[in-house]
């Protein structure tokens, strides 16, 4: 008797989209309080914990993804409103982007063109099959934009996501030090090379240090948005010809 | 009394705000068949919306900050969900783990590294400009 209404709960929780949708607040909760108890250090990166955590309670109760993902896609549908609102902080710094415009549209250009270049070069030496190359390219892209870019030049939208996230924890917990290393003081530079390689996730880490490098990352993620929708079809296009 | 910002309609008329661009993005992208996703129409339109407000030297609406900031203070949360997606594509990673994680760490280095050293170099190639012509 018991047993069976322990049984009729489970099924209740395992296919209601209130638990996943729960359970994902609360593991961002956690992570977000371990990141505040150890001092925003980087490795404690709140997506890296978040999805780290998710993916053990799913495994642990042999949970599908599409399953938690009925719950979890009321978060993961506000990633089109969010990239709509960044339109606010490009308005706000619009005085300083307009001073410093070519520098910033022109070096964007330059990262965006080398890094794609670079990635899906090194991909395909590597042995990574082709769909994998394609859904690399837009890997720096915030979520919503590389998947929709993906769909678009025939990469694979799902995975792209998941690159992309993972780029954004790499740029996260990678950047500053490395942009330290590089020598760069500037705040905007630092900003603007954050946003434009590790989209919203690193823009969340500028914000955390520094409130101005913060702005330029949002404003950098929301330019490369658009400039990679842009080129990346066309980049794409001109590595396969070259490379057959 | 005055009017209680607390009551949170603010917040639900910035939404609406954001919710009509991304409308307008969406559909403008499939009726023209534009090459951008329908969310980063949606940005432009609202940016150039807020360009010709301030012309008139309007402030963005308050309501559109508030929601916007609640929605940009909290990124990182809206990411999990993707993230957690890497659980449908263990078996492709686990093949393919060598040139993915490569491609992925030395992308982030190499994207970040070329734009911020060019755009270091060309801020003062500009500076350099501006005072010799002055």
């Amino acid at each position: 008797m018991q047993n069976t209404d322990l049984q009729t709960l489970w099924v209740y929780l395992s296919t209601s989209p209130l638990t996943g949708l729960t359970i994902t607040l609360v593991a961002y909760l956690t992570a977000y309080t371990l990141h505040r108890k150890t001092g925003t250090h980087p490795l404690t990166n709140t997506v890296l914990i978040s999805v780290i955590l998710l993916i053990l309670i799913l495994e642990v109760t042999d949970t599908e993804y599409a399953t938690y993902f009925e719950g979890a896609q009321f978060i993961h549908f506000l990633l089109g409103p969010v990239t709509v609102a960044l339109a606010i902080p490009l308005f706000q710094q619009f005085a300083q982007v307009k001073r410093l415009f070519i520098p910033i549209i022109l070096s964007m250009v330059i990262g965006i063109t080398v890094g794609t270049i670079a990635v899906m070069f090194i991909a395909k030496l590597l042995g990574a099959d082709l769909a994998t190359q394609i859904s690399l390219s837009a890997r720096s892209v915030t979520a919503p934009v590389a998947m929709g870019i993906a769909e678009k030049i025939g990469g694979i939208p799902s995975l792209t996501a998941v690159l992309a996230v993972l780029t954004g924890i790499i740029g996260a917990v990678l950047g500053t030090h490395y942009l330290n290393l590089l020598k760069i003081k500037d705040n905007s530079v630092k900003g603007i090379a954050i946003g434009n390689s590790s989209h919203g996730i690193g823009t969340a880490r500028a914000f955390t240090l520094n409130t101005s490098m913060g702005a330029f990352a949002g404003l950098s993620m929301a330019l490369a948005a658009l400039l990679n929708a842009l080129m990346l079809p066309w980049l794409v296009k001109g590595f396969l010809l070259v490379t057959g | 009394m005055k009017a209680n910002k607390s009551s949170g309609i603010e917040f639900l008329f910035g939404m609406t705000a954001l919710l009509i661009f991304q409308l307008l993005g969406e559909v403008s992208v499939r009726l023209l068949d534009l090459p951008v996703p329908g969310p980063v129409a949606g940005l432009l339109y609202l940016l150039v919306l807020l360009l010709a407000m301030g012309k008139f030297k309007r402030p963005a609406p308050e309501s559109l900050e508030q929601s916007s900031l609640a929605l940009l203070n909290h990124l990182s949360l809206l990411f999990v969900p993707a993230g957690v997606g890497v659980m449908v594509h263990f078996q492709r990673l686990e093949e393919e783990w060598l040139p993915i994680t490569v491609a992925l760490f030395l992308g982030v280095l190499i994207t970040m590294g070329t734009t911020a050293l060019s755009m270091q170099f060309l801020m003062r190639f500009f500076d350099k400009k501006a005072k010799k012509s002055s």
